[in-house]
């Protein structure tokens, strides 16, 4: 059987779409140009060092002490953040979705699974040392403990639990809600306990959703790169350590193949989550629900739970709301009033914070429809188009999700600073505000692609058939059919490019050069001098920038997004 | 529509497909050559898998055939694009834009087209007239019943003046009693505009009711092509013939060749029935009987045992035993006909020129 002729008049229908082959063309160049290309300098430069092709720089690195405890520092952070954060985000999705709770809990949960998406990533680290480090509010002044130090271990894995437990509590919660009642009503009915129908049923059914969440979180944690920096302390994870290596050592091979190590390990759990995990969580919760879930009613059950987790959300909140606060103490530690408003003003009179605001605020600007647009673009093809190289620009857009960022500004440093290949081509880019933006669109990429093949999986494939059966060219379907349905997935797409370029600090701090000033590095340089004062100002700025998009985005939906309309139906 | 009518010719198309779960290679569609007329209606009847989605969807341009060519009049069409082709389709799950509504869905196509504005109006007027949905255009799609949207669906195929219209199952979403009346109205407005239609159904009532011809298909492969009289009354196997209505099927020995008969011995019993051309004698034939063609009595026919006798309205069902074989038969207004009961014996009647020979 030949299939031949097929492919060959396939490949004539696309070729006869110049739009469509030139936007392929671009993606593959940029896909290529700025994720896989900057990945496979780092394995070159990590094979080749001045000795020619071998381990030796591998050597080399496993000979530091400093790295080889940092590779078991960060292991254990991330497999105790991941399993901590899986129970809490589930204790949290149990209690929404099967306690009756009244609206003010209801509320509270929602602000925690909020929080996160909003606010810059060390943000908790900034409170957790402000309420608790020596000169903590709570510790000194609360409880008279003059020594306490946050820095470290335990300050790293608190601090990760509580900023990644919500993500495990969204994605949990989903899952239950997928869950069919009449499973546990027939439970239930056969005479087993509460206790026991979550035991032997619900339990059973999200083992690989929880798995799911664990590795998710685990990868997370591990390529985190603020939080360890700010409240680590002399404990170093890999991140910080191949940061160090760059900056303090300019080491630049060793660094390469210290973040060809961290990449290995996150690729490992990525490619396990994604392919062993995912695949299972979907087969075990097809069903629908059949009808709404009665509620737990009894007070024994419904107390303890709802107050317990009012009481999480309420310090989650707490610890959040520390960041402005801590803005306004006239001095952090010694002197709390009155509330002041000078550190706002030192921000913009001497630390140039205008500046600063406005580099992040446009080149965020810049970099959040590129990426919705492209992930869109993505998406489409992905989902609702079939040509060969398809499974490559699935690949490589997934594949930056499993990339620290650490690892890829290191990347673009080594593929960059030299021109590609060290050739001196493309020179002129580094140092450049669009490399910054590049960085930005390839670090939100993959949120937004998943978000919109999710959103167009939903759409019946036909409609955009019948639109090109109809005359319309794959441009004209893209713009007058795909796009419109899936206007709010592209919206959010755009906020959450946006929220996320302008929060982003792993990469960017690599990359950035003087001529740039970034608020999340600012806040990150004034938190490592010690000035909390100055990091919470800008943090709480950055934080009123980054709510006020949600705002907007959601203010906008609500009036202009038609698919909620079409959804109704 | 002073439009030239065309047909579509298909030489030799075979299309294949991986197997997801072996891996393997197979024909969805294998070596088929049909010829639709001009203007004519034309069936695609099949189970599902048997290919004729995959036929119907070559002929739109969605899946490229890998052997054989495919002729929309003259033309060859094999390297069009779906938005070049000068079809237009109506699919099962309506695919209406949910953004548009009514208006803008069916002027969709004119607009690609570039029409002027008020041409646009007037066309879309017409059409929306022709499927009774006048005063609806300002509704959104989903403020629609089934039919109604499948009526747009239809409207917007027929408003950019295609060639040839496919339909890919369009009515397999609606109720039973829809059904019929939507196939009606299709039936009626191809007449009307004169168009070449393509219809694909797993429905057998449905290919009767609308078609000129009905093509039916099995694994890939044209199993019979006729008028719904040619297939029902003279199908060349035993698929078809089940396939198409209900079948009884008895096998017998040919005995001898007399005056144009056939006489063959069926369940120990001779039989004589008209003989179709090429029959030898001591060989095996299998003859076709409709539920409807036969009915019991007293004397004469086939001797049978009742093992069902089921009351159902405008008929008797009864299944009878003839000798080993079993026979399904419907005894039609059976108010004033004697009722056999389960365990008796009688006879099984029919007239020998009902019975099909394979």
């Amino acid at each position: 059987m030949a299939r031949g002729q097929g492919a060959a008049l396939d490949r004539k229908k696309l070729m006869a779409d110049p739009i469509m082959v030139t936007t392929i063309v671009v993606l593959i160049t940029f896909l290529t140009l700025f994720i896989l290309y900057p990945l496979a300098i780092l394995l070159v430069d990590s094979f080749v060092g001045d000795g020619g092709f071998g381990f030796g720089i591998f050597k080399r690195i496993f000979a530091m002490p400093n790295f080889t405890r940092a590779i078991g520092n960060t292991l254990k952070i991330g497999f105790v953040v991941g399993i901590l954060s899986a129970l809490v985000g589930l204790l949290f999705a149990y209690v929404e979705v099967y306690v009756r709770m009244n609206k003010f809990v209801g509320g509270l949960f929602k602000v925690v699974s909020m929080l996160p998406v909003v606010s810059p990533p060390f943000v908790l680290s900034l409170s957790m040392i402000m309420l608790f480090g020596k000169a903590g509010l709570v510790t000194r002044f609360l409880l008279g403990i003059y020594d306490n130090s946050v820095y470290g271990y335990w300050g790293i894995v608190v601090v990760q639990t509580l900023t990644f437990f919500p993500v495990c509590y969204m994605m949990l919660k989903g899952l239950l809600k997928n869950i069919d009642p009449s499973l546990e009503e027939a439970a239930r009915d056969m005479g087993a306990s509460r206790w026991r129908v979550f035991m032997d049923v619900t339990l059973p059914l999200l083992l690989p959703g929880i798995g799911n969440a664990f590795l998710v979180t685990f990868i997370e944690s591990i390529a985190d790169f603020a939080n360890p920096m700010i409240i680590g302390g002399s404990y170093d994870t890999l991140a910080t350590t191949i940061y160090l290596q760059i900056t303090g050592a300019y080491d630049k091979a060793g660094a390469a193949a210290m973040a060809v190590v961290l990449l290995c390990i996150t690729l490992l759990m990525f490619a396990v989550q994604k392919y062993f995990l995912e695949a299972k969580t979907a087969a075990t919760l097809t069903g629908k629900a059949s009808r709404a879930r009665m509620l737990i009613e009894d007070k024994s059950v419904k107390i303890p739970l709802t107050v317990f987790c009012a009481l999480g959300a309420a310090f989650v909140i707490l610890m959040y709301i520390c960041v402005p606060i801590g803005a306004c103490f006239p001095t952090w530690g010694y002197k709390f009033f009155p509330l002041t408003g000078k550190w706002f003003g030192l921000v913009f009179s001497r630390y140039h914070g205008f500046k600063a605001f406005k580099d992040s605020f446009l080149l965020s600007l810049i970099a959040a429809p590129v990426t919705a647009l492209l992930s869109m673009i993505i998406s489409y093809l992905v989902v609702k188009r079939k040509f060969k190289a398809k499974g490559f620009i699935e690949a490589v857009s997934m594949l930056a999700m499993a990339v620290p960022g650490t690892v890829l500004g290191v990347g673009y440093i080594r593929g960059f600073s030299g021109g590609i290949f060290h050739t001196g081509f493309l020179q002129g880019l580094y140092g450049t505000g669009l490399i910054l933006i590049i960085v930005f669109v390839v670090r939100s990429l993959p949120t937004g692609t998943r978000s919109g093949i999710s959103a167009l999986r939903q759409i019946d494939k036909s409609i955009e058939e019948s639109a090109y059966d109809m005359g319309a060219d794959s441009f004209r379907v893209f713009m007058t059919v795909t796009l419109p349905l899936i206007k709010d997935s592209f919206l959010s797409g755009l906020v959450t490019a946006f929220v996320r370029s302008i929060t982003a600090i792993s990469a960017i701090i690599l990359l950035v050069t003087p001529q740039f000033l970034l608020i999340t590095v600012q806040i990150n340089e004034f938190a490592e001098k010690g000035s909390f004062s100055l990091a919470c100002a800008f943090a709480t700025i950055l934080i009123i920038i980054t709510y006020g998009a949600v705002l907007l985005m959601n203010l906008f939906m609500k009036y202009f997004g038609t698919s909620r309309k079409i959804k109704e139906d | 529509m002073e439009k030239v009518k065309k047909g579509v010719r298909l030489e030799h198309i075979s299309k294949i497909y991986q197997d997801p779960k072996t891996g393997k290679d197979f024909y969805a569609v294998k070596d088929t050559s049909l010829t639709i007329e001009p203007g004519s209606f034309v069936t695609l009847l099949g189970p599902s898998g048997c290919g004729k989605t995959t036929t119907l969807r070559m002929i739109a341009g969605f899946e490229s055939p890998d052997e054989g060519e495919i002729y929309l009049g003259d033309e060859p069409i094999n390297e069009l694009t779906p938005n070049k082709r000068d079809t237009a389709m109506v699919f099962q799950s309506y695919a209406l834009l949910p953004h548009y509504n009514v208006f803008d869905n069916v002027a969709y196509g004119l607009k690609l087209r570039k029409v002027p504005k008020d041409e646009i109006r007037e066309r879309v007027m017409k059409i929306l007239d022709l499927v009774e949905l006048s005063g609806m255009e300002g509704r959104m799609t989903n403020q629609l019943s089934g039919g109604q949207q499948q009526r747009v669906a239809l409207a917007r195929a027929l408003v950019i003046e295609p060639s040839v219209l496919l339909f890919d199952e369009p009515l397999s979403n609606l109720d039973a009693k829809l059904r019929v009346t939507m196939r009606t109205e299709i039936r009626r407005i191809q007449q009307e505009v004169g168009i070449t239609a393509i219809y694909v159904t797993h429905d057998q009532s449905e290919a009767m009711a609308l078609s000129d011809n009905i093509i039916i298909m099995n694994k890939g492969v044209v199993a019979q092509m006729g008028t719904p009289q040619e297939i029902y009354y003279h199908p060349v196997n035993e698929f078809v013939a089940d396939f198409i209505g209900e079948a009884n099927f008895l096998r017998g020995k040919l005995q001898r060749l007399e005056q144009g008969n056939a006489v063959l011995n069926v369940e120990g019993s001779e039989l004589s029935v008209p003989a179709r051309e090429n029959m030898k004698p001591g060989e095996e034939y299998t003859l076709v009987l409709r539920p409807e063609a036969a009915h019991l009595a007293d004397q004469g026919g086939l001797p049978c045992k009742v093992v069902l006798s089921c009351f159902m309205g405008s008929y008797q069902n009864y299944h009878v035993m003839v000798g080993n074989t079993l026979v399904k038969l419907e005894e039609h207004n059976p108010k004033n006909k004697r009722i056999y009961q389960v365990g008796e014996s009688c006879r099984l009647v029919f007239e020998p020129e009902s019975v099909h020979i394979l």
